[in-house]
């Protein structure tokens, strides 16, 4: 750690013409890496969704109004949406079920392990397990077949419904673990207070739990939108073909960049999934302050 | 360290909900919704890894009887055990690097440089609003010039995933950092004495053991489970070979999926035991 090294004699108020540079230096190291593996590319993106192979060009974006483009795009907003919500409530009631019992209990250290693997682990493996599960020879299809009822996922898995229940996996442990916190900072003296004044269960949820937790919620709802709508693996192994949502376009474009001559398409495509995702997280960013502003 | 006031903060409760009637009632039906909500997503989440197991020891043809043979078949694969030697290396060199390039500046930002605070912070969340799939068209020209440099190793996605983990990394350090005094610390370090080096080393980063151990964890997780960067960049870490092989052996695929998962999964575990002792054995120090 170079950057941790500058000695004690630094800072000393007589060398304060040095001091301002030197202070500086340790931020080196770190923002020459992310201007080179994460705002360059950015960059890249962007200038490339307005450039063709003759200079400065709106074609690549006026590409993105066709209808195969369009559609890909309102398919992931809707994915994006259902799962969203769905892993919200979901994940709320199970953080709160978990925030009820003892803050130090080998129940909560399983369920925020598991939370942490499950919510990362999509893609692949979480595509194979629910093939294994409710695909044509899945578990749950074949004994329901031997019971005599025919689920069809065989259809539906494969299609927006299937890969909603699909993103719920994560998105539900996602949610457990960006609420827990919020649910955390609600003290057990608050509840207390309410009872002590005389309030019901019904008043603590409505003046104090719920106008205390509602930006965490909410914000909490928005990156999970997020993230849904940037999940590439899992329905890239799913479904591979035919460019269901816009990360599959994404991909068709840019492994097809050099084949077609459409050059800079997956860079514009890139750029609009960019613009949704950061109006998202911007907002996110705005309710988490919000959200914030009880933690201390 | 905050577990202990934590309890503390609970201790009056259970009393309290031991001689009052209405609350002991309310406590009870809280407990019945409890084991029913964790009971239920207890079914969903392990149903899809309980299926992926009975598929992965399925026999060939009706009625076989269960077998190991998938399982024994990954050795088979000398492409998947090589892409599950890379995908472990590249977890550890990750998250080393993770946090050699994170923890220092932002100890550092925090005690000298509260103006870039801001700035980093955005750079950090930034890959939460640039996912994957979007940084690796960008990355693809910047790969170029990586394997320019650096030949073309699989071991140079260790240059993207750290940008990748950085959000998360981020966010439990921070947490880690805003739960100790870092200025009242370093400034009394300082006044006994200690350098810089020594006030991170000794000082900061024994007190947010547990933040540098998740953040480590997360990174691992993350790593493990990567797929888009690695496929678009033409290399083969685990996820990619899983998948490729996914359409020659089912089988098989989901077997070293289920151990992939399940290692993660013990690994997340067993070091969540190891923080919590060791937070325990600081507070009887103290």
């Amino acid at each position: 750690m170079p950057e941790s090294t500058g000695s004690a004699v630094d800072d000393r108020p007589s060398r304060g013409g040095r001091r301002l540079p030197l202070v500086w230096l340790g931020a080196v190291p770190f923002l020459a890496y992310v201007t080179i593996f994460l705002v360059l590319p950015t960059i890249i993106v962007i200038f490339g969704a307005f450039s063709g192979p003759h200079g400065p060009t709106l074609s690549n974006v006026k590409a993105l109004s066709q209808d195969y483009i369009v559609t890909a795009f309102v398919n992931s907003i809707e994915l994006s949406a259902m799962s969203a919500i769905i892993g919200a409530v979901v994940g709320a009631v199970v953080a709160y079920a978990v925030v009820t019992g003892k803050p130090d209990s080998t129940l909560r250290r399983i369920v925020t392990s598991a939370s942490g693997v499950l919510a990362q682990f999509g893609g692949v493996t979480l595509a194979f397990a629910f093939i294994a599960t409710i695909g044509g020879a899945g578990l749950i299809t074949v004994w329901l077949g031997d019971h005599g009822i025919d689920i069809g996922s065989n259809v539906w898995l494969y299609e927006l419904p299937g890969l909603t229940l699909v993103y719920s996996y994560f998105q539900i442990p996602l949610m457990v673990l960006v609420f827990l916190p919020a649910l955390d900072g609600i003290r057990p003296q608050w509840r207390e207070a309410t009872e002590t004044l005389g309030g019901t269960a019904w008043d603590y949820w409505r003046h104090v739990a719920a106008p205390l937790l509602w930006p965490s919620f909410i914000g909490s709802t928005l990156l999970l939108f997020a993230n849904a709508f940037s999940a590439y693996a899992t329905v890239e192994a799913l479904v591979s073909q035919g460019g269901i949502v816009l990360p599959l376009q994404i991909y068709n474009a840019f492994t097809s960049e050099t084949v077609l001559g459409q050059e800079n398409l997956a860079k514009a495509l890139a750029g609009g999934m960019v613009v949704v995702v950061a109006i998202v997280m911007s907002l996110y960013v705005l309710l988490q302050r919000r959200a914030t502003r009880w933690a201390r | 360290m905050g577990q202990v006031s934590m309890v503390a903060a609970t201790m009056p409760v259970e009393t309290v909900r031991r001689s009052r009637g209405p609350i002991s009632r309310r406590s009870r039906r809280l407990n019945m919704f409890r084991v029913v909500v964790l009971v239920l997503a207890a079914v969903f989440f392990l149903t899809p890894i309980l299926a992926m197991l009975e598929f992965s020891t399925r026999g060939t043809g009706i009625g076989a009887p269960r077998t190991l043979t998938y399982w024994r078949q990954i050795f088979d694969y000398p492409d998947l055990v090589a892409a599950i030697q890379v995908s472990l290396e590249l977890a550890v060199i990750t998250s080393v690097a993770g946090l050699l390039l994170l923890v220092p500046t932002m100890i550092w930002v925090r005690l000298r440089l509260p103006k870039l605070k801001r700035v980093i912070e955005f750079l950090c969340l930034l890959p939460l609003t640039v996912p994957a799939i979007v940084l690796v068209v960008g990355l693809a020209p910047v790969y170029a010039w990586v394997t320019y440099f650096f030949g073309d190793s699989t071991l140079t996605l260790a240059f993207a995933y750290v940008v990748l983990v950085l959000p998360y990394t981020y966010r439990v350090l921070d947490a880690g950092l805003s739960a100790i005094d870092v200025q009242t610390l370093s400034e009394a370090a300082r006044s006994l004495g200690a350098g810089w080096g020594t006030v991170m080393l000794r000082i900061v980063a024994p007190n947010m053991r547990s933040a540098l151990l998740n953040s480590a964890l997360l990174s691992v997780a993350l790593v493990l489970g990567e797929f888009t960067i690695a496929q678009l960049l033409n290399f083969v870490n685990l996820q990619v070979a899983i998948n490729m092989l996914g359409r020659a052996n089912a089988g098989v695929s989901i077997a070293v999926a289920v151990a992939s998962l399940f290692f993660a999964f013990i690994l997340l575990v067993a070091l969540s035991f190891v923080g919590r002792r060791r937070s325990g054995s600081v507070q009887v120090e103290e």
